[in-house]
């Protein structure tokens, strides 16, 4: 993108005629327009899929009636959504209420700004990259507690609690594993770190003849970005059995659709990332080329990575059953925190020697 | 690097004109009919009883703090396992010396963790040593 | 390139403003729970003042150690002994003279340490990622500080585990 922008402000004349910081803010904006945009038609045509999917692998067929097939369902869910009525409570606290889902919302399309698409299709390659993306983290878990607080509901204090706890606990060994691979790349941006894989499967970071501990810190990065998204099996802030529908109990209309909007980015961010680490990124198994074909094949390649591990992450919400708030926290803690600890060491160690 | 910046403010911009100019615009579509029902606290139709604000568990407490540890761990990594690489670079000595000394700061990073596990700070119901707790495991209900 | 610096002064202000008013917020609030809430957007504006000053990794070590951790931490302390001031058998009045003594303390020390400070002026360099500095000299000149911060967590652990175990004890 900043390429781009350069590109143009020396070859078309007619912008150099305005400041270039106009120039900049304006492409900068078209940019980040064209990611929400798409995040916005991803939500949507994720939310259809989930209810298909969750339809079939029960036996039924999910929305039927809204268009052929209710593909038109989510879109209707949406208009539904956005006419609905505004309320908040009197009893609750005003201000934090408003602002939780501005925060929630800003944590999960933030990451963007590092994402990279295919080579050259990215808005910018920030230095600190994957640390970027870690540090967003905190504005989730803050609109989170804020939500529940705000809202001066127990259920939804309660899950607002869960959720933060959950979050903070699966930090951690996301934070690691992608330590692991920059043990190796020696690069915290997402190009630096997947450039360094190669285009043939076996020359990612989640093949075991690269190195196994990458192989152990890949599985470890999408179990913490499961339970960070709050996916079967780890969805426990909104158990819907036990805590009505956790920290976003008493919003409605399009405040409850920001929350929705956010969850749904995340999941997308945690596959995306996965797949940008350890799944090659765009050097896939689609053949090499060159100029706009090599960045249409390399973003179908993301893409298509991308979708697949949604995919998982849908399968997995019909297969397993919840864990206990108990087992969650072990499972983080006493799990996957020594086990990507130890694959840490390993790494540093087989980089050291080979 | 201001240009990196300058992506995260608009972004922030962007979140926030999204965020509150769609519930600005969907004041003209919506309804507004407040009831006296509708304004209360969802409590699975019970009417509510009590302050939401009250004071929660310790559990939460003790997961942040160990949280918050490994957490400074997790930062203090960040830039010495960046330069790992660039430390091969330039000799295999150096590098394993490097991959010492970072070996040594996980090392007791390890030894905290057993530590806490030991203790039961990792734990959620901490069964064995408070009597409180015991009875908790023993009658659920 | 005057047009970067007008955009640069307009976010320093904006970030100033922010920090400003939430800190005044975070020290002037009734309730604890605003304070902590209004305190993450003064950390936030702290983080925007390191990337304005080209510290990259500084600034995201700000939200990820101070907005994402203590705040958290301070979050859940507070929801766990949420009372009020007059609950806790404290006098307002007690708590303002002391709070004034320690925070004129601190500043005194704080002019103290700045009239001691060599000022020089650097001139200004193209802006350059940090991180692998960072990395490097901990690693080399700043060896002995990293490794102790890791037993100093070590103690931190321990002294975490031993609080936590006092209070389910009671």
């Amino acid at each position: 993108m900043r390429e781009l922008i350069e590109y143009l402000l020396t070859h078309v004349p007619l912008l150099t005629k305005v400041p270039s910081i106009f120039v900049y803010a304006v492409f900068i904006l078209i940019g980040a327009g064209v990611v929400l945009g798409y995040i916005s038609v991803m939500v949507i045509i994720w939310v259809y899929l989930e209810r298909k999917v969750a339809g079939h692998i029960q036996a039924r067929y999910g929305p039927m009636r809204v268009g052929p097939h209710g593909i038109l369902q989510t879109i209707a869910d949406a208009i539904k959504l956005f006419m609905k009525e505004d309320i908040i409570i009197p009893t609750s606290h005003k201000v934090l209420f408003i602002i939780a889902p501005f925060l929630v919302f800003f944590g999960a399309f933030a990451p963007f700004v590092v994402l990279p698409y295919s080579e050259s299709l990215y808005l910018s390659k920030m230095n600190v990259g994957v640390f970027y993306l870690l540090a967003l983290t905190a504005f989730e878990v803050i609109g989170i507690i804020m939500a529940g607080w705000g809202s001066n509901n127990k259920w939804a204090l309660y899950g607002g609690m869960r959720h933060a706890a959950q979050m903070i606990c699966y930090e951690l060994p996301m934070g690691i594993s992608v330590l692991t691979v920059v043990v190796f790349t020696g690069s915290l941006t997402l190009h630096g770190i997947t450039n360094a894989q190669g285009w043939l499967p076996w020359q990612w970071f989640i093949s075991p003849l690269k190195s196994p501990f990458t192989f152990i810190a890949g599985f470890v990065f999408y179990i913490a970005g499961l339970a960070a998204t709050k996916r079967v099996p780890f969805d426990l802030p909104e158990a819907e059995s036990e805590l009505v529908a956790g920290y976003h109990a008493e919003y409605s209309g399009m405040r409850f659709a920001f929350f929705f909007l956010a969850e749904y980015t995340a999941m997308y961010l945690v596959c995306a990332v996965t797949s940008l680490l350890f799944l090659g990124g765009w050097n896939g198994p689609l053949p090499r080329a060159q100029g706009w074909l090599g960045n249409l094949l390399g973003l179908i390649n993301v893409l298509s990575k991308t979708y697949f591990l949604l995919f998982v992450m849908l399968w997995l919400r019909w297969t397993l059953p919840r864990l206990r708030i108990d087992q969650l926290l072990s499972t983080s803690l006493k799990y996957l925190l020594p086990i990507s600890l130890g694959a840490l060491l390993g790494a540093a160690i087989q980089s050291a020697i080979f | 690097m201001l240009y990196d910046f300058a992506n995260i403010v608009v972004f922030l911009v962007l979140t926030g004109v999204l965020v509150f100019g769609t519930l600005l615009v969907g004041r003209l579509v919506r309804t507004q009919k407040p009831t006296p029902e509708k304004n209360t606290i969802y409590e699975c139709g019970e009417p509510p009883f009590g302050s939401s604000w009250v004071r929660y568990n310790i559990r939460f407490y003790n997961i942040a703090l160990v949280f918050l540890i490994f957490d400074v761990e997790v930062v203090c990594l960040f830039p010495v396992i960046l330069v790992l690489q660039h430390f091969k670079l330039i000799s295999r000595t150096l590098m394993l010396v490097a991959v010492g000394e970072v070996a040594f700061f996980v090392v007791v990073l390890v030894i905290a963790l057993i530590y806490a596990w030991h203790k039961g700070a990792l734990d959620w119901l901490r069964a064995p040593e408070s009597p409180y707790s015991v009875e908790e495991s023993h009658n659920p209900e | 390139m005057a047009g970067k610096e007008i955009a640069i002064i307009i976010v320093f202000y904006v970030t100033c403003g922010v920090v400003v008013i939430s800190a005044l917020i975070a020290v002037f609030a009734r309730s604890v729970i605003n304070a902590a809430f209004a305190l993450f957007f003064t950390l936030c504006g702290m983080a925007g003042f390191y990337f304005l000053l080209s510290a990259d990794f500084l600034a995201i070590v700000q939200i990820v150690v101070y907005a994402g951790g203590i705040l958290v931490l301070l979050l859940f302390g507070i929801l766990l002994t949420h009372r009020t001031l007059e609950e806790l058998g404290i006098e307002k009045r007690t708590t303002y003279i002391a709070g004034t003594i320690a925070g004129l303390a601190f500043y005194l020390i704080l002019i103290f340490i700045i009239a001691q400070g060599l000022w020089h002026q650097i001139p200004p360099k193209p802006m350059a990622p940090t991180t692998a500095t960072i990395g490097r000299l901990l690693l080399t000149k700043y060896l002995l500080p990293f490794e102790i911060s890791s037993v100093t967590l070590l103690a931190a652990l321990i002294g975490s585990a031993y609080l936590v175990r006092r209070k389910e004890g009671k």
